[in-house]
């Protein structure tokens, strides 16, 4: 080596203390140091800012009606009476019925893709679904409104109607737009999420334990019901959790085809509205101060619900993960 | 199978009389599952085919190049202002979130204590989570409110959309470099912040693209964020961000809302640019991701 022209090497000690390095070094790390961490602040600040911002907005509304806001359907902005009764009973009602039928399909098709289907076109069919998630809510909306809307008028619903007619849910009047498009819709855009996350809840149990039950002479669903469902339920349950939060807030698509009338009925068929719609749908055309604020008062409830469903979510699916770590 | 076959299993023979019943169930949930993916797979093609076929009749250079005014009657000429807002605003967002998502995951990957790394993941999944409508709302709260819609508000939206997309993308594939190329260059004697910004990023560069272009695709096609921050716009091609910008999403759903079918032609004639867009990102995403962990999987 020639050391002549160079700098000796500094000794190990005075390397391992920082010294001896280049200025731009020492400056590079700290910078690079800063610069991450002023990110990760920032992205905590956002969420910080944006509770924030919609708690403050909504203050007037809440102090105006209280809690009595979520118990009250009057929605009246010419008198200035709000409440998000029947808003919440069309979010609950849309975003479970999706979810009823979101999770058997998603299931269906997470357990297709880990044990039934042929290992070659596993990645194919798999990407098919998730790119059903990324096709944009307006244009499921659109499809909604013209095709899906329509034809469940001319076609689904009189069947429904007559065989099923005497249950309150299926009476009554049916029309192009209403509850149950919008269950259907929010159902396509919650299965790639539900799928895609059970399918890997689904990959982390132990291939012994399954091999384990068909030694024993299990057939396949057996299988599957007595090693794969039991090992991935607190996981499934999550990944439905995090389907009910998209359906929840999902606002376009719905507003596109539910048809924007508040009540609380029974039947599936007639229209409806639910939070986030109505945000979109007045929002930006909002006369008084208060109307806006009750608006904002929704998306606290938005929020706060978006916020139950990501932390119970992430205890279920955390739960599965450290046990599959611990196991094996 | 026929049923009749003999069980292979003799052991098993003696105490399975309700072997065909066992096999029923068995068939019937195989079936279910098919069932369950080809519906998925057909609801899919299905949209896609609808938007193709609806669409595919007013796309035309004019259609691309005139612009679009929601508030004239009849069909309005075209979607050109609306491709430039949206190539302005989802470019603007990804300049926001595209660096500073990849700084956060770069923080949670090499700085964090597991403490910090598990508190700013539950921040990015919160902001995830939070319904886009809502993110709206504080937008305007935030940039519109006191001041005027704006094609800067309409982009801030995106990018906070955007962000915990990118950031959660890039922590995982971030996580995939293996710890003994780390540990490779810092042994050479090459400083943290030299090791991250050449041997680390670069190793992870094209799973971060995915991640990137991941995003781009869910924003380009996202209309809540931007119902209140950028939707009053002017018939005319605009370009100054600081005026609001209209976008191929805000103006499907304004002729959506409309009962004219002239107004829906054009918004299946852009619903069929926006798909096609957005799907072509998607599918380039997933071949570089792919990619990606082949050459991850083979390194280690």
């Amino acid at each position: 080596m020639t050391t002549e022209t160079t700098t000796a090497t500094p000794p190990v000690s005075a390397l391992l203390a920082g010294k001896g390095r280049g200025i731009v070094d020492r400056f590079g790390d700290r910078a690079l140091y800063v610069l991450t961490l002023a990110a990760a602040l920032l992205s905590v600040a956002i969420v910080l800012g944006l509770a924030y911002k919609i708690v403050d907005e909504a203050s007037s509304a809440f102090s105006t009606f209280g809690f009595g806001f979520l118990t009250s359907s009057d929605f009246d902005p010419v008198k200035g009476n709000f409440g998000a009764a029947d808003f919440i009973y069309g979010t609950v009602v849309s975003s479970f019925g999706a979810l009823l039928l979101a999770t058997p399909i998603s299931i269906a098709i997470a357990l297709f893709l880990t044990e039934l289907a042929p290992r070659s076109s596993r990645t194919a069919i798999g990407t098919l679904v998730e790119l059903l998630a990324g096709i944009p809510s307006v244009i499921l909306g659109l499809w909604g409104i013209i095709i899906l809307g329509p034809f469940l008028n001319d076609h689904f619903e009189p069947i429904l109607h007559a065989v099923l007619g005497w249950i309150p849910l299926f009476g009554g009047q049916y029309g192009l737009v209403g509850m149950f498009p919008a269950i259907l819709i929010l159902t396509i855009m919650t299965v790639p999420i539900v799928s895609s996350l059970t399918r890997e809840i689904f990959a982390t149990v132990p291939p012994t334990d399954k091999e384990g039950a068909l030694a024993l002479g299990a057939t396949r669903w057996e299988m599957i019901k007595t090693v794969v469902l039991p090992y991935s339920r607190p996981g499934i349950v999550g990944a439905v959790i995090l389907g009910l939060g998209r359906a929840v807030g999902e606002a376009i698509a719905v507003t596109q085809v539910i048809g924007n009338t508040a009540a609380i009925h029974s039947n599936i068929f007639l229209p409806a509205d639910t939070l986030a719609s109505k945000i979109a749908n007045s929002y930006q055309g909002a006369a008084t101060d208060l109307q806006i604020s009750s608006l904002a008062y929704f998306a606290v409830i938005l929020f706060v619900l978006s916020l139950i469903f990501n932390s119970v979510a992430r205890l279920l699916v955390r739960s599965v993960e450290s046990r599959s770590r611990s196991s094996g | 199978m026929e049923s009749t076959r003999k069980p292979e299993h003799p052991l098993l023979a003696a105490r399975s009389g309700n072997l065909r019943r066992r096999r029923a169930a068995n068939r019937g949930m195989e079936i279910s599952a098919w069932v369950a993916a080809v519906l998925a797979v057909g609801v899919l093609a299905l949209v896609i085919a609808s938007v193709a076929v609806k669409g595919i009749g007013s796309i035309s250079l004019d259609f691309l190049t005139k612009n679009a005014d929601p508030n004239a009657l009849g069909s309005t000429g075209g979607i050109g202002n609306a491709l430039v807002g949206t190539g302005i605003l989802v470019g603007l967002a990804t300049l926001m979130a595209v660096p500073v998502g990849i700084l956060v995951a770069i923080y949670t990957n090499e700085f964090a204590s597991a403490r910090s790394r598990n508190t700013i993941r539950y921040f990015l999944d919160l902001l995830n989570g939070v319904p886009t409508i809502v993110t709206g709302i504080f937008i305007f709260g935030l940039l519109v409110a006191g001041h005027q819609q704006s094609g800067f508000a309409g982009s801030v939206a995106l990018a906070v959309v955007m962000l915990p997309l990118v950031a959660r993308s890039c922590q995982e594939v971030l996580a995939l470099v293996p710890e003994t190329t780390k540990e490779a260059g810092l042994a050479l004697g090459a400083s943290r912040w030299r090791t991250t910004v050449s041997v680390v990023v670069p190793t992870a560069l094209s799973g971060m693209i995915t991640g990137a272009l991941l995003a781009v695709a869910r924003a380009l096609g996202e209309t809540a964020p931007l119902l209140f921050v950028s939707s009053i716009f002017a018939p005319t091609l605009a370009s100054d961000p600081s005026q609001p910008l209209p976008s191929v999403p805000v103006v499907i759903f304004q002729f959506s809302e409309s009962p004219e079918p002239a107004k829906h032609d054009q918004a299946w004639a852009a619903a069929l640019v926006l798909i096609a867009v957005v799907l072509l990102i998607s599918i380039v995403a997933r071949i570089l991701s792919a990619r990606m962990r082949r050459r991850l999987g083979a390194a280690r």
